[in-house]
């Protein structure tokens, strides 16, 4: 099938951009890497008025190290970009386990981190790394920019907290706690595939080898990445013990409530948590020694 | 169509080419973009067909609103039923039913359905437009009125009391109902130690080519004849429909298969709607007119197979001998299709087994699911799941090995022809013609180091790990009739230019067809062209479907090239004043044997031999005028190769996945014309079965709506799904026909869901799990493990 | 207003302009308007990988970019890679010993994929390559033809695809 009509616009400045997300509002989607958007307007599934072209906003693709050692990632920055560079893996290792596993290397040259956060596809690795992360998304409109935490930008499949006429912009990342290893974990039917369950975790100690903290996010067994909240609190003071990790396992997996669909029971979804939470965290802690070493 | 060939071709030890492992002639147009496909040809004043397809899976159509579509600019036509009239005859069998006593009831199908859809995706109207996004446009702005009606989305649901009809004129659902019977197995069941009994399901699937169907079609006024490009399996076939519906003579109705289609794998075997209304289009706009199916349509209206539900029982021995076989089973036709892939899923069951009490029984019903067609395997994937699961399951009741109770049972090696006692598809009786396959499965297992796996598999399985084996032989009824010929004449350049009807989806005719005919002829590969797939350059043909085309056009070739090469030399001795027995062919010349002097270029013979002496003059010495022959071959009945695969795997009991640890496959389909070409079908073959063991699914709803309706939702495997396959092959040659041929384009698929399935029942059989359904995707695993 | 526009680009070493409609992918712009038809429209959703080319030396879906986002984009395609089919570069000639082609509908865009993979490590190990074609579908080989091709480019030492014409000085 081929794209409806549409009006196409391509804002050289943010001021224009948001200019124009005011002007159209509701009759108008962003196009950004276009991996989500695109087959949406090839099979005729959106059928927008506008398309905002956002891509030749160059101020929107720049990667930088942020104040106190942290990340500012411009939202058009592309996920090939984030997979290739030194500076992700040097302050977000658990960025970089993710990139292989975000479709293929023929979409992550186009797709971008900012497009997959604010299409919001339940099952998308990135909005998970994102609240793991404890990420802070700055959205702009022409009524002036605001943040907000990754925990609250994901609302339900396929929404985000961007109004109608707002703009992810950039993502803000602290640093890299000391001692703090990450895992991705995640079950797809082939790899690159939208997972059916998957979790980001990270795994903190103390100077003493306990777990000073963790964050565990499960996604593709919700509407939105779920924040396996019991599950941290079960670790945090402890030593990192197999079973440790596999309480926090099971936690994390009575803490979802996932759908079935036509690729997988509610069931194994809620035992997916379990298993890969399990596995996340050795996979986490694992990394840490490698990070040390 | 031509072209030279990228690298010097490869003779065999022997001298021939036949055998030889040549590249093949069409990579190179293909590697640099320079292939012709039919979406890629230069159309002028082409105008774009778009379909406007039901939503509904089984509605009566009231109303159909075309005036917005029509006003919208560029727009050129938007029909209906109503406006097509004149073609709306309804569409003639596709097949009778090959087992005598038995038959096939058709429901009256049109091109455009005349009172109600009976599948989500049938065409209700076409639109064409300058463009195809204006087309679309358009049909956007069809508005068509239904009245819903109740839907069959299911055989067991097609089958219920009271269930809604898809065919009223029939009565009820069902198409068929075939009972085969061998021996006496109802006293057998009774006699036996033991007996087994399970229900098997096999989901449908689709063929999912890379490309799609499509068809372009140009009217030419003055001749009253259409010329149809279509990415079709069979021009032929494609022809007749047309000529009928149009009521033209063949020779009016030219249709071409362009020379390069991006996979067929079944489905574009059969005729569609969309090729008559492009075809009704072009003629009423005085226009091209072209319809490129998308992916999307693919997915809801090209044909799909496999769906089936078998309750099959086996009697046995204590010793491990079957005695008896019982296979009831549904196959889902959907609202159209032929008997073609249950008949020979009914006659694949029995495989390589002596079974001597046999009771086969059909029912194949219509539903309101998109029409149905072969899709690689075409029936016999189902057949040898149903068959080896049984055989893993009768191992484990004695226990057995899996590999030993195969052994006991395999029809001896000098027991060939071989009467299963059944009738094929071909309407003859299922007579295997050769094979081996004690040896057969002899190899497969030495090339697995079969008992040193079963030792490591001992030894994971005391470590709590899940590691499987699985082992797979059958029997494939390939090569099937009636007939597939072949026209091979010296051109004027002194090359000879074989032309056959059955046109190829990447199996390298070009090659191979080739390489038959420059052994024929006794000419250098290097000077054999190939034309395949236009009715106008051979008035018969049947298709590239059925693994046949190789063991029907390649004895047609190496015939037509016998006779031409005689004409060749009657020719040249009169030129050479040499008698023809002491003549032979050297390069592009004929030479009298041992005087290199005296000879004369084959572009010389085939000036004198097409072109006669000069106007007015007479042929010397009698020569008859045409360097030409043409040679039809009708094999006596179906070939039948045999594979044998072995699948080692482990299975995470955690999440349910599968990674395979070896893979190998075991083929036999005779004498091979190009191994290259062979071991490459075979490869894409074990690709498509392991899609259907472990990925691909067609999910429809109660409503008879596809779930799965794009590629993230229905995964194929990709290069890191696919394991190494190691492969081997053992020759037995068919007696049915002079190249010692079977046929190889499915084989690959069809053990493939057998081994797989079986090798994660052997790797979960610690815990009891039963595989009876595929694929086994890691949720299905996973839920089988927790008896879900 | 901008149901059209007018685009300029580079296309295999070549200038090229066009006036496209604003929903015209990059895809159908190359097929129908350039007449680059070696590559393929498969499944339109970004999935198949049949459209695959070059931009910019980076392999994208040709069916998920606007021909207009390709204003002033340096696009490479299958039809670049040899100058005609009787001078194959060394990974086509490969493929061909290796029979990595049936079909040859999803074979372009492999080939673009591959090449854009082989200047960025020109000695792959075969997960890696598997990783790349992991891109792409194809149901006519099961991938090992492709597979072996690649490696016996890197095991033949034959220098791998150059740099784009476009990033030359």
């Amino acid at each position: 099938m081929k794209p409806p009509r549409f009006d196409y616009h391509d804002p050289t400045t943010l001021a224009e951009a948001l200019a124009l997300l005011a002007g159209h509002g509701d009759a108008a989607r962003v196009l950004a890497g276009g991996q989500s958007l695109m087959p949406m307007l090839n099979f005729r599934l959106a059928r927008p008025g506008h398309v905002i072209d956002v891509n030749r906003l160059d101020a929107l693709a720049t990667l930088s190290p942020g104040p106190d050692a942290g990340l500012r990632i411009g939202a058009l920055v592309r996920q090939r970009t984030l997979e290739r560079s030194t500076l992700i893996r040097e302050r977000c290792p658990l960025i970089a386990q993710a990139m292989p596993l975000v479709g293929h290397p023929q979409i992550r040259t186009r797709g971008t981190l900012g497009g997959s956060l604010a299409h919001a596809d339940p099952a998308a690795e990135l909005p998970a790394v994102m609240v793991a992360l404890g990420a802070r998304l700055t959205v702009q409109s022409a009524r002036g920019p605001r943040t907000v935490p990754a925990e609250s930008f994901f609302v339900a499949a396929l929404t985000t907290a961007l109004g109608r006429d707002e703009l992810l912009t950039e993502i803000a990342l602290p640093a890299w706690p000391a001692r703090t290893g990450s895992s991705l974990q995640e079950v797809a039917i082939r790899r690159g595939d939208f997972a059916l369950g998957g979790v980001a975790a990270t795994l903190t100690l103390d100077a003493e080898g306990r777990v000073a903290g963790a964050r565990i996010v499960c996604f593709g067994v919700g509407p939105c990445p779920v924040r396996a909240a019991d599950a941290e609190r079960s670790l945090v003071g402890g030593a990192p013990s197999v079973s440790g990790f596999a309480a926090a396992g099971q936690l994390a997996s009575a803490g979802v409530d996932p759908d079935a669909d036509i690729h997988a029971s509610a069931a194994y979804r809620k035992r997916l948590v379990g298993v890969l939470t399990t596995r996340a965290l050795a996979e986490s802690l694992a990394s840490l020694g490698e990070r040390a070493a | 169509m031509t072209e030279p060939a990228a690298h010097p071709a490869a003779r065999t030890s022997g001298g021939g080419y036949i055998g030889a492992p040549i590249p093949r002639r069409e990579d190179a147009r293909l590697l640099t973009g320079r292939g012709t496909f039919v979406d890629d040809l230069e159309m002028p004043g082409v105008a774009h067909a778009a379909m406007v397809r039901s939503p509904h899976a089984h509605a009566r159509v009231r109303r159909i609103g075309t005036a917005a579509a029509l006003a919208l600019p560029g727009v050129l036509a938007v029909v209906t039923a109503a406006d097509i009239a004149d073609i709306q005859k309804p569409w003639p069998a596709r097949m009778p039913s090959p087992v005598p006593g038995t038959l096939v009831r058709h429901g009256a199908r049109h091109t455009l359905p005349p009172d109600k859809v009976r599948h989500a995706g049938e065409v209700v109207a076409a639109v064409v437009a300058e463009s195809r996004a204006l087309a679309e446009d358009a049909c956007d702005l069809v508005t068509v009125d239904y009245d819903v009606l109740p839907v069959v989305a299911s055989p067991a649901a097609a089958l219920a009391p009271g269930a809604a009809l898809v065919y009223e004129e029939l009565g009820d659902n069902i198409a068929a109902h075939i009972v085969q019977r061998v021996g006496q197995p109802e006293r057998a069941f009774a006699a036996a130690d033991h007996t087994l009994r399970e229900t098997f399901r096999v989901m449908r699937g689709g063929s999912h080519s890379m490309e799609g169907r499509g068809v372009v079609a140009r009217y030419d006024q003055a001749l009253d004849a259409f010329t149809v490009w279509d990415a079709t399996q069979a021009p032929h076939a494609i022809r007749a429909m047309l000529a009928y519906l149009f009521d033209l003579p063949d020779h009016r109705v030219r249709v071409i298969a362009p020379p390069d289609i991006g996979g067929g794998l079944g489905p574009k075997a059969s005729f569609y709607p969309e090729e008559a209304l492009v075809c009704w289009l072009a003629r009423r706009l005085r226009r091209p007119v072209k319809w490129i199916e998308d992916r999307l349509e693919h997915f809801v209206s090209a044909g799909q197979e496999r769906e089936q539900v078998h309750t099959v029982e086996i009697a046995f021995s204590r010793d491990g001998t079957l005695l008896a076989l019982r296979d009831v089973f549904t196959h889902d036709i959907g609202m159209y299709g032929a008997l073609v892939a249950p008949v020979i899923t009914a006659c694949t069951v029995p495989g390589p087994y002596r079974i001597p009490n046999i009771h086969s029984e059909l029912r194949a019903v219509y539903t309101n699911l998109p029409p149905t067609s072969a899709v690689r395997g075409a029936g016999r994937p189902q057949g040898v799941l149903v068959m080896e699961r049984m055989m893993d399951r009768m191992a484990e009741a004695l226990g057995l090995d899996a590999a030993e109770v195969r052994t006991r049972n395999l029809i001896p090696a000098d027991a060939f022809p071989y009467p299963v006692g059944l009738w094929f598809r071909d309407g003859a009786p299922l007579t295997y013609d050769s094979g081996n396959y004690p040896e057969l499965l002899r190899q497969a297992l030495a090339r697995a180091d079969y008992a040193q796996a079963r030792r490591e598999q001992a030894g994971l399985r005391a470590q709590g790990r899940y590691r499987g084996i699985g082992v797979a032989i059958c029997v494939e009824g390939v090569g099937l009739g009636p007939f597939e010929g072949a026209i091979l004449r010296l051109d004027r350049r002194g090359r000879v230019v074989v032309t056959s009807g059955a046109p190829p989806q990447g199996q390298g005719y070009q090659t191979t067809f080739a390489q038959i005919a420059a052994d024929a002829v006794g000419v250098r590969y290097e000077d054999v062209d190939v034309v395949t797939g236009d009715t106008d350059a051979i008035p018969y043909g049947v298709g590239s479907f059925a693994s046949r085309v190789t063991a029907n056009a390649g004895p047609a070739i190496l015939e037509a090239g016998g006779v031409l090469r005689e004409k060749i030399l009657a020719v040249a001795a009169h030129l050479l004043e040499a008698a023809p027995a002491d003549l032979e062919i050297v390069g592009a010349a004929v030479r009298v044997r041992g005087l290199p002097d005296r000879g004369v270029p084959l572009a010389q013979v085939a000036h004198l031999g097409n072109a006669g002496v000069a106007f007015g003059m007479i042929m010397p010495g009698g020569l008859p005028v045409g360097l030409e022959a043409s040679a039809y071959f009708t094999p006596s009945q179906a070939g039948y190769s045999a594979s044998a695969h072995v699948c080692i795997l482990d299975v995470d009991p955690d999440t349910g996945e599968v990674a395979i640890v070896r893979y190998v496959v075991g083929h036999d389909c005779g004498n091979v014309i190009n191994p290259l070409i062979v071991e490459g079908q075979i490869l894409g073959g074990v690709a498509h079965g392991l899609s259907n063991a472990l990925y691909e699914e067609a999910f429809y709803d109660e409503e008879g709506q596809n779930l799965a309706r794009s590629f993230l939702d229905y995964p194929l495997p990709s290069a890191r799904e696919m394991p190494r396959v190691e492969m081997f092959h053992l020759t037995t040659p068919s007696p049915i026909n002079p190249l010692g041929v079977k046929g190889a384009g499915e084989a690959g698929t069809l053990p493939v869901p057998a081994a797989v399935a079986g090798a994660v029942e052997d790797a979960l059989r610690p815990l009891g799990v039963r595989v009876t359904r595929l694929p086994l995707n890691p949720a299905r695993i996973s839920d089988l493990i927790h008896g879900a | 207003m901008t149901e059209a526009r007018d685009i300029a680009l580079t296309v295999n070493g070549q200038p090229r302009r066009a006036r496209v409609e604003v929903r015209t992918t990059l895809v159908d712009l190359l097929r129908d308007t350039f007449r680059l038809t070696g590559t393929h429209v498969g499944c339109e959703h970004g999935v198949c990988g049949a459209c695959t080319v070059l931009v910019d030396g980076e392999a994208v879906r040709g069916c998920l970019l606007l021909a207009v986002q390709a204003e002033g984009r340096r696009v490479e395609t299958v039809e670049g890679l040899a100058p005609d089919p009787a001078h194959l570069n060394a990974l086509q000639a490969e493929f061909v010993r290796h029979h990595g082609v049936q079909c040859g509908f999803c074979t372009g865009g492999i080939l673009m994929s591959l090449t854009a993979a082989l200047r960025d490590n020109p000695r792959p190990r075969e997960p890696e390559i598997r990783d790349t074609l992991a891109g792409h579908l194809c149901r006519c080989t099961g991938y090992q033809g492709m597979v072996d091709a690649v490696l016996a480019l890197v095991a033949s030492g034959a220098p791998a695809p150059g740099p784009d014409a476009g990033s030359a000085p």
